[in-house]
């Protein structure tokens, strides 16, 4: 299973195609990933603001999607404050009540939204998704978050970006690129939700964003 | 016209042939053959003497658009009736003698049954004073049975002097059993399903004390006293109680009360709001054992036409009442015959002689045989059929057994002779 | 859960607690936050049907539909075609042939809004109906209690007042019963209804010995004209026998709340130190009902086509 990370600014399609139906990443790759997003984000917050002596960190807020956003965030936030020594707020956004596709997808049960005491105005929000795919998940983030705030500037990290987008956004972080059909589906299994770390990909998946 | 029915079973007995004329029944007996009469062929089907309905609402004058005495007349002729009495709340009530000649005049002009006008016990049924009860006996329409149904005649002074007064022509007043001051509003049993449904409750009581102080003022003047649609096992045996005693009380149940129970008031649809409503299971097995041990004496439809804005509405708004007529064999099949509680010669007797006994229609009610007149009606026992309320010849469309497979299909009914019903349809 | 909220009975233990949830995330999604809104339910046509006058419910109803950011229609029976006549089914299509696509109904009959159901594609949510039932009552009763006591199994709950005459009190009982909670009606005969026996509770004629043993206690209103159908002697032996006054107050156990559905006849049912008091629930019943009724919107519209 090829493991290689590209850096989303890397704008070379990743080679690595799924097989039909399989494993993505084991554990030890999602661990992995994840410690390389999270080096990219303290890079850049330096650069973004080489005068800070916590490294912009303390300007960041990881906001997580639910329902795999969110420890994702967690985690993010975990490794940062292990790497930089620096405690990087975390909250949380439920999107249901913003999406765009009640009437095809019906109606599901809510999950919290939570923010840190000292908010989003004027900070730099990371929306931290498991996978990017149409982007409507995205939109009605950006949407939420509008309601909720007023942020410097918001950010997107995302696991796995399938590809596929019906709207002009795109991630600023990517775990992997995982070209793939739309037939297919890529579910994330995260250790607190699903008890274990991997990322599948099947054949005969419903059309979905993430399967939550 | 002469009619030769072939093969039928009358009262459900061996099959025989029995021929009609000039309004009689001429002969019955085997393989009979009658040069030029109409044959019907009525193998393995059954013949019972034509049904009497002592309470039907025809509407007429006043509702036309939901019965005429002609639309009513034909539904009575498909459901094997010869003779239906037509109740007074009409609008003008029929409590003189010219509503009550003009109701049977209609009935004549129909031809399909004969019309019978029940006279109103009190003026304009507002239980005040007595309407001219000896004149409307004494017109053309010759009134014998008394009612202000609808209303119960409450005061127990008023009821009282019409019992005595109707005792001068043999007449018999047909008591709405509902104490007025326990049903404000009601609008179903009072029972567990009002509590739940939120429907004021109309308590059995209500009927049951009002049977309970007529059958006792009955007794004590030694007058005729009949009771409407009884629908509650305590009124059966208040009724028991006092024919035991020798009152001179008659009774009666309606088709729906034998079938139906409150249950139907679950989802609100005012086709099941009925006065007196609907019961509970064991009301219903009490009135069907009443009427197999003859405590009750008729079956009587209440046919109670509605025009579809009165009942498409919410259930407190809706008028009370039900199709029954052309149902009503077809529901006595199944609640009694099918259980074993009557036999036909019993259905004869509760549908036919009984009513006719209770009303005083001479021509009516008479058995199956020579010399008798020919009103009678052929009926398919074996025949299963689907309720389909847009099939049906009253001109409303308020029937309980809608979507409901019924067993039981009147072939042909003849009046005096003629053939009002011939295979299954009317002839006009 | 059911296209159409009738009755509290349309609700089994599963969808109930969704409804409850939903509010609670609904709640903290909004709390604190300057722009109470939500653009779930964007062009979406709601409504407001009403027969009766009930300016609270119809204002809850109301702001719980422009929040999820539905468009709001209040037709009252009052001053329009329906004062000229109009039946109530051809309301029911001239408001379906308009594109509404949930009507909130409060009616004086019981049933209205099953009849309203038959009628129309679009969901029915019973606001009032009769002596029937008033559903998201009952919900934003069970979500209040839930919210104090932090949970409804097994708490013990005293419904008070004439239960005959209240489509509150029916809501409660068929829906605190799905909850797992234990419900007591407390009321003179006179105001029970016959076949109250066959409901899940347990019935009292005494208010002294039912208080110390519940959690709750929810204050049913009583209205004066009841007096002169005699179902009581006077409003003044009403209050002694069944008005939750301050000494009564204090025989209820430490925590426990007591509930008003509203409008409160004070000095009758209620003290006003009573209604006053940190028990009392009052006020955030109405706050909550906002959030339940935004939830039981969500939760019917969201997943349905557009009629």
């Amino acid at each position: 299973m090829a493991s290689s990370v590209e850096p989303a600014r890397n704008a070379a399609p990743v080679t690595s195609a799924p097989s039909s139906a399989g494993t993505l990443f084991t554990a030890a790759d999602v661990a992995r990933v994840i410690d390389r997003m999270t080096h990219q984000l303290i890079e850049r917050a330096a650069s973004a603001d080489p005068d800070s002596p916590d490294g912009g960190l303390s300007g960041l807020v990881l906001i997580g999607i639910p329902t795999r956003g969110a420890p994702l965030a967690r985690r993010l936030a975990a490794r940062i404050e292990a790497f930089s020594g620096v405690p990087v707020d975390v909250g949380t956004v439920d999107i249901t009540l913003y999406r765009d596709d009640l009437r095809l997808r019906g109606v599901r049960a809510l999950e919290p939204t939570m923010l840190p005491d000292a908010g989003i105005d004027g900070r730099v929000v990371v929306l931290v998704d498991d996978v990017l795919f149409s982007g409507r998940s995205v939109r009605a983030a950006l949407d939420a978050l509008r309601d909720l705030g007023r942020p410097r500037a918001v950010r997107l990290a995302v696991l796995v970006d399938r590809g596929h987008r019906e709207l002009p956004i795109r991630a600023d972080y990517v775990g992997k690129n995982v070209p793939t059909s739309r037939a297919q589906q890529v579910k994330v299994h995260l250790s607190e939700i699903d008890g274990s770390d991997a990322v599948l990909v099947t054949e005969d998946g419903v059309r979905g964003e993430s399967q939550q | 016209m002469t009619y030769l029915i072939r093969g039928v079973r009358p009262y459900g007995g061996d099959a025989a042939d029995i021929v009609i004329k000039d309004g009689r029944i001429t002969t019955i007996g085997e393989h009979l053959s009658v040069p030029g009469a109409e044959v019907v062929d009525a193998d393995g089907l059954i013949a019972l003497p034509g049904l009497v309905d002592l309470h039907t609402h025809l509407r007429e004058p006043g509702r036309e658009d939901a019965e005429t005495v002609e639309t009513g007349s034909r539904a009575a002729a498909l459901g094997g009736f010869t003779a239906v009495h037509a109740m007074a709340n009409t609008d003008p009530v029929a409590d003189t003698a010219g509503v009550v000649e003009q109701v049977w005049r209609l009935g004549r002009q129909a031809g399909l049954v004969d019309v019978v006008p029940v006279g109103a016990v009190t003026v304009g049924l507002r239980g005040e004073r007595l309407a001219e009860l000896g004149a409307m006996a004494d017109s053309a329409a010759r009134v014998r049975v008394f009612s202000d149904d609808g209303s119960c005649v409450s005061d127990p002074a008023l009821m009282r002097r019409a019992l005595e007064y109707v005792k001068a022509f043999d007449g018999v007043v047909a008591q709405h059993a509902e104490e007025p001051r326990l049903t404000a509003g009601a609008q179903m049993h009072e029972g567990d399903r009002s509590a739940r449904l939120g429907l004021t409750g109309w308590p059995a009581a209500a009927e049951e004390a009002i049977i309970a102080r007529d059958v006792l003022l009955a007794g004590h003047v030694g007058a005729r006293l009949h009771i409407c649609h009884v629908s509650t096992a305590g009124s059966v045996e208040i009724l028991r109680w006092a024919k035991a005693r020798g009152v001179r009380v008659t009774a009666e149940v309606t088709p729906h009360h034998l079938l139906l129970t409150d249950a139907c008031a679950e989802g609100y649809d005012p086709v099941f709001k009925v006065n007196p409503p609907l019961r509970t299971d064991a009301d219903v097995e009490a009135v069907r054992l009443g009427l197999a041990d003859g405590t009750i004496d008729a079956v009587a439809t209440d046919h109670a036409p509605h025009a579809v804005e009165d009942k498409e509405s919410e259930w407190a708004q809706a008028r009370p009442g039900m199709l029954g007529l052309e149902q009503a064999l077809s529901v006595v099949v199944e609640t009694m015959v099918e259980t074993g509680l009557l036999d036909w010669q019993g259905v004869a007797d509760r549908m036919s002689v009984q009513p006719a006994t209770i009303g005083r229609l001479a021509e009516h009610g008479r058995p199956l045989a020579p010399g008798e007149p020919a009103n009678l009606l052929v009926l398919d026992p074996a025949a299963r059929a689907v309720v389909d309320p847009a099939t049906l010849a009253s001109r409303s469309r308020n029937s309980p057994y809608a979507g409901r497979e019924l067993p039981g299909r009147v072939v042909a009914t003849f009046l005096r002779g003629d053939a009002t019903v011939l295979d299954g349809k009317a002839v006009r | 859960m059911k296209r159409h909220l009738l009755e509290a009975a349309d609700l089994d233990r599963a969808d109930a607690t969704l409804v409850l949830d939903t509010a609670a995330q609904i709640d903290a999604a909004l709390a604190g936050r300057e722009v109470k809104k939500l653009p779930t339910l964007r062009g979406r046509t709601v409504v407001n049907l009403f027969y009766e006058d009930s300016t609270r419910t119809r204002i809850s109803f109301e702001l719980a539909a422009k929040r999820l950011s539905a468009d709001v229609i209040n037709f009252s029976a009052k001053g329009s075609s329906v004062s000229k006549g109009e039946s109530l089914k051809d309301t029911a299509l001239t408001l379906e042939a308009m594109g509404s696509d949930a009507i909130v109904v409060r009616h004086s009959a019981s049933g209205a809004p099953h009849r309203l159901a038959n009628w129309v594609r679009g969901s029915v949510v019973n606001a009032g109906d009769g002596t029937h039932e008033h559903p998201t009552q009952a919900l934003l009763d069970a979500y209040t209690i839930r919210q104090r006591l932090g949970r409804l199994e097994g708490v013990r709950v005293g419904i008070v007042g004439d239960v005959l005459h209240s489509r509150v009190a029916r809501s409660n009982v068929s829906l605190l019963h799905t909850l797992g909670a234990e419900v007591t009606v407390v009321a003179p005969p006179t105001l029970l209804p016959v076949g109250v026996g066959s409901w899940p509770v347990e019935v009292s004629y005494d208010l002294d010995a039912v208080l110390p043993k519940v959690d709750v206690v929810m204050m049913l209103r009583v209205q004066a004209e009841r007096m002169n159908a005699s179902f009581f002697p006077s409003a003044r032996e009403y209050s002694r026998r069944y008005g939750l006054d301050a000494p009564r107050m204090g025989t209820l156990a430490d925590g426990a709340i007591v509930m008003h559905p509203g409008p409160m006849n004070r000095g009758m049912e209620i003290a006003a130190e009573v209604a006053d008091s940190v028990r009392s629930t009052i006020v955030e019943q109405v706050a909550n009902g906002v959030s339940v009724r935004m939830a039981v919107l969500y939760l019917l519209l969201g997943g349905n086509e557009p009629a």
